[in-house]
C-alpha cells in the first residue's frame, strides 16, 4: 500500500536513470542516512559505538569491496585480508613519514596502494579462474602476512613489530570521541557506497557482470576480459584498502599483521555470502550479521546455559561461534544462495502487493 | 654438497607429507568436482578423534597393550570419519547437486568451520599427543661418501613410506575396481553417470569416507610430529599449492607436486631465506604454484580445461 511505484511517471531520461528511481527508496535511503548521522549519536552509548557501530561501518565498507570483486565480477578472492593489510600499512607509512599529509589523503593513499597490490595479484585471474584463482589469491594473503612481519621498513622499524597511530585529526578537529570516529567512518562509507552503487550500474559494472555470468561469452561479444577483471580488482581492492586503513587507524589504533590474517579474508567472504552476492545492500546485511553474531552469542549463550544449569566456558562460546558460522554458511548456500539481500527483495515484492495478495 | 643433499632429502620427505594432505583434495575433486576446503578441518577432526580415543580406550576397557589400543583408536576414528562423510553428504552436498564449483567451494568452507568448532567442542582444544610408535632418532647414511654423512629423520622416512603405500593402494582402487571406475565416471559427468545407473549419493559417501581416511592417516602422521592442535588445520593451507601445482585431477600430480613444493620450500628457506629475513617458506610455495599457473593453468598433470559457451 505504501511501497508502490504506481503513478510515479518519469518525464526525462535523467529522472528515469537516477540511482533510486522509486520515490520511496529515495526517501528511505535519505532517511536512513540522516538517522545514521544525527539520531544514532544521540542514542548510542560509547560501548555501542566501539563494539558495534564502528566495526559494522568499516566491515560494511570492506564487504562492499569484496562484493564488487566476488559478487559482481565473479572472481573468488581469499586475499581480502591482504588488501586490507596493504591499505592499513600504506596509510600508516604515509601518515607517519609525511606528517604534513592530511588524514584523509593518507587513507586514500592506502587505498591506492592496495589497489596496485590488488592489480598485481589479480593478474593470475587472466589465466586461471574459479578454484584455482581462489588459491592464487591466497598467495597474496600469505605474502602480505610475511611482508609486514619481516620487512621492517613497512612497520617504521618498530621493535615489537606492531604499529600505532595517534593524534588523528581532520582539518584541525581531533578525532578522539567515538562519535567523531563514527562520523568519519560513516561519511566515507556513504561516499564510497554511493560510488559503488553507481559504478555497478554503469558500463563497467555491466561488463563485470557479463564476465561473472560467462566469461567466454562476454569475450565473444567484445568485452575485454583483461580490462574488466583488472578494473574489478582495482576498484575492489581500493575500497578494501580504505576499509583496512580505517580498521587500523580508527578501530584498532595499534595493530600487527595478525589483525589482517587469512581469518579476516574468510570472514569477509562470509559476509558477502550471507549478505548476498552481487548486491550492495547485501554487504551491509552481511557485515551487520557477522559483527553482531559473536556479540549476541557472548551475551546469549551463558544465559541459555544457565537456564539448563550448564556453565558455558569462553572457549565453549568460541566453538559454538564456529559451529553456528559454519552451519549458517551451508544453510544459506542451500536455502537462499542470494543471501539476506534476496530475502529483503522478496519482502519488498510482498510489500508492493500488500494488502492484496494478487 | 652434503648439506645440499641433506636439505634436498629433507625437502623430499616433507613433500611426501604434503602430498598426503593434498591427496585428500584430489580424491574429492576427482570424484565430485568439489574443491574441498574442509580437508584441513577433517585432518584436525580425525587426529583429535584418534588422539582422544587412544587416551579413552585404555580408561574405558582396561586394555593396556598400546599397540592394540592405538589400532582400536584408529578403527574408531575411521568409523567416525565415515559418519562425518555420510552426514556431510546427507545434510549439505545432496542439496547442492549441480551447483557451480564456487558455490560448493564456499559450502566446504562452511563445513570446515563447522568441523573445527564441533571437533574442539567434543574432543577439547588442548594440545594432544598421538603416539603410533614411530622411531624419533635420526639415522646417518652415506657416511663413506661424505664427511659426516647425511642425517635423515627416521620418522620422516616412515611417514614417506606410509604415504607411498597409501598412494599405491588408492591408484589401484581408482584404476582397477568397479567402484573406482564409477567414481571416475561421476567425476566426468554427473548426469551421464546417473543415467547409466550409478548412484551419486552412494559414490559421494564413498569418496568422502576415503578422503576422511586419508585425512586420518595424514592427521596421525602430522599429529605425531607436531602434536594434535588447532594449527593442524593450517597444514591444509600449506598443501594447497601442491594440488594447484600438480593438477587438481591427478593423483600422481599430488605426489610429484608435493615433492616439488617440499624441495622448493626447504631449498629456498635455506639458500634464499637469509637474504630476505627468513620465514619465506609459507608464501614461497604459493608464489611457485602461482608462477606455474601462469604457464599451465591446469597444473602439471591436470586435464586440459576446455571452455565452452
Amino acid at each position: 500500500m505504501i511501497y508502490r511505484e504506481n503513478g510515479q511517471f518519469k518525464t526525462s531520461y535523467r529522472a528515469d536513470q537516477q540511482i533510486f528511481p522509486i520515490a520511496q527508496d529515495r526517501w528511505g535511503v535519505l532517511l536512513i542516512i540522516a538517522a545514521a548521522f544525527f539520531v544514532v549519536p544521540l542514542v548510542g552509548s560509547d560501548y555501542m559505538f566501539r563494539a558495534i557501530f564502528i566495526p559494522f561501518l568499516i566491515m560494511s565498507l570492506a564487504a562492499l569491496g569484496v562484493n564488487v570483486l566476488v559478487g559482481y565480477c565473479g572472481q573468488i578472492s581469499l586475499g581480502s585480508g591482504a588488501f586490507m593489510a596493504v591499505g592499513a600499512y600504506a596509510g600508516f607509512n604515509f601518515f607517519v613519514r609525511v606528517p604534513e599529509l592530511p588524514l584523509l589523503v593518507s587513507l586514500v593513499m592506502g587505498g591506492i596502494c592496495a589497489s596496485a597490490f590488488g592489480i598485481l595479484f589479480g593478474l593470475p585471474s587472466l589465466r586461471v579462474k574459479g578454484l584455482y584463482l581462489a588459491v592464487a589469491t591466497l598467495a597474496a594473503q600469505f605474502f602480505s602476512d610475511w611482508m609486514f612481519l619481516r620487512i621492517k621498513w613497512f612497520t617504521n622499524d618498530s621493535p615489537s613489530g606492531s604499529v600505532s597511530v595517534s593524534g588523528l585529526q581532520i582539518m584541525g578537529v581531533p578525532l578522539e570521541t567515538p562519535v567523531a570516529k563514527y562520523w568519519l567512518c560513516l561519511s566515507i562509507l556513504v561516499v564510497l557506497g554511493l560510488l559503488a552503487k553507481n559504478l555497478v550500474r554503469s558500463a563497467i559494472g555491466r561488463e563485470w557482470m557479463a564476465i561473472r555470468d560467462m566469461d567466454v561469452a562476454a569475450a565473444v561479444i567484445g568485452i575485454r576480459p583483461m580490462y574488466a577483471k583488472l578494473t574489478a580488482f582495482a576498484v575492489s581492492s581500493f575500497v578494501i584498502g580504505v576499509a583496512g586503513a580505517l580498521w587500523g587507524f580508527v578501530y584498532l589504533g595499534a595493530w600487527e599483521p595478525a589483525a589482517f590474517s587469512v581469518e579476516m579474508s574468510f570472514r569477509l567472504l562470509f559476509m558477502v555470502i550471507i549478505g548476498g552476492m552481487g548486491s550492495i545492500m547485501g554487504s551491509f546485511f552481511g557485515a551487520a550479521f557477522i559483527v553482531i553474531l559473536p556479540i549476541a552469542l557472548n551475551q546469549f549463550l551463558p544465559v541459555l546455559g544457565s537456564l539448563f544449569g550448564v556453565e558455558i566456558s569462553t572457549s565453549g562460546i568460541s566453538h559454538a561461534e564456529l559451529i553456528i558460522f559454519g552451519a549458517l554458511i551451508v544453510w544459506f548456500l542451500i536455502v537462499e544462495p542470494h543471501g539476506l539481500a534476496k530475502l529483503w527483495a522478496i519482502g519488498k515484492q510482498k510489500m508492493r502487493l500488500w494488502p492484496f495478495p494478487h | 654438497m652434503a648439506f645440499f643433499l641433506e636439505t634436498l632429502l629433507g625437502g623430499l620427505m616433507a613433500g611426501m607429507l604434503y602430498s598426503l594432505v593434498a591427496l585428500g583434495f584430489v580424491l574429492i575433486y576427482k570424484a565430485s568436482g568439489v574443491f574441498n576446503f574442509a580437508q584441513g578441518a577433517m585432518v584436525l577432526f580425525a587426529a583429535l578423534a584418534m588422539a582422544r580415543f587412544s587416551e579413552w580406550i585404555p580408561l574405558w576397557t582396561g586394555i593396556a597393550n598400546p599397540v592394540l589400543t592405538t589400532f582400536m583408536a584408529f578403527v574408531v576414528a575411521a568409523v567416525i570419519m565415515f559418519v562425518v562423510a555420510w552426514l556431510i553428504e546427507r545434510l549439505a552436498l545432496r542439496h547442492l547437486v549441480n551447483q557451480e564449483g564456487t558455490t560448493l567451494l564456499m559450502a566446504t568452507l562452511g563445513i570446515s568451520y563447522f568441523l573445527d568448532g564441533i571437533g574442539q567442542a567434543i574432543f577439547g582444544s588442548d594440545i594432544y599427543k598421538i603416539d603410533i610408535g614411530m622411531p624419533k632418532e635420526p639415522i646417518l647414511i652415506l657416511e663413506q661418501m661424505f664427511e659426516g654423512g647425511i642425517l635423515i629423520n627416521k620418522e620422516d622416512l616412515y611417514a614417506a613410506l606410509i604415504a607411498a603405500v597409501l598412494v599405491t593402494m588408492l591408484s589401484v582402487f581408482f584404476q582397477r575396481t568397479a567402484t573406482g571406475r564409477a567414481l571416475r565416471a561421476v567425476a566426468d559427468d554427473h548426469q551421464a553417470a546417473q543415467s547409466i545407473g550409478i548412484a551419486l549419493n552412494r559414490i559421494w559417501v564413498i569418496v568422502w569416507s576415503v578422503a576422511g581416511v586419508v585425512a586420518l592417516v595424514a592427521g596421525m602422521i602430522w599429529g605425531s610430529k607436531l602434536g594434535v592442535q588447532f594449527s593442524l588445520t593450517t597444514v591444509a593451507l600449506r598443501a594447497l599449492p601442491v594440488v594447484i601445482l600438480g593438477g587438481l585431477t591427478s593423483v600422481p600430480g599430488a605426489i610429484i607436486g608435493g615433492l616439488i613444493i617440499g624441495v622448493g620450500e626447504k631449498l629456498s628457506e635455506v639458500f634464499l631465506g637469509p637474504y630476505v629475513g627468513g620465514g619465506i617458506e609459507i608464501w614461497f610455495a604459493y608464489v611457485l604454484a602461482l608462477l606455474f599457473l601462469l604457464v599451465r593453468p591446469q597444473g602439471l598433470f591436470g586435464e586440459k580445461i576446455i571452455d565452452r559457451v
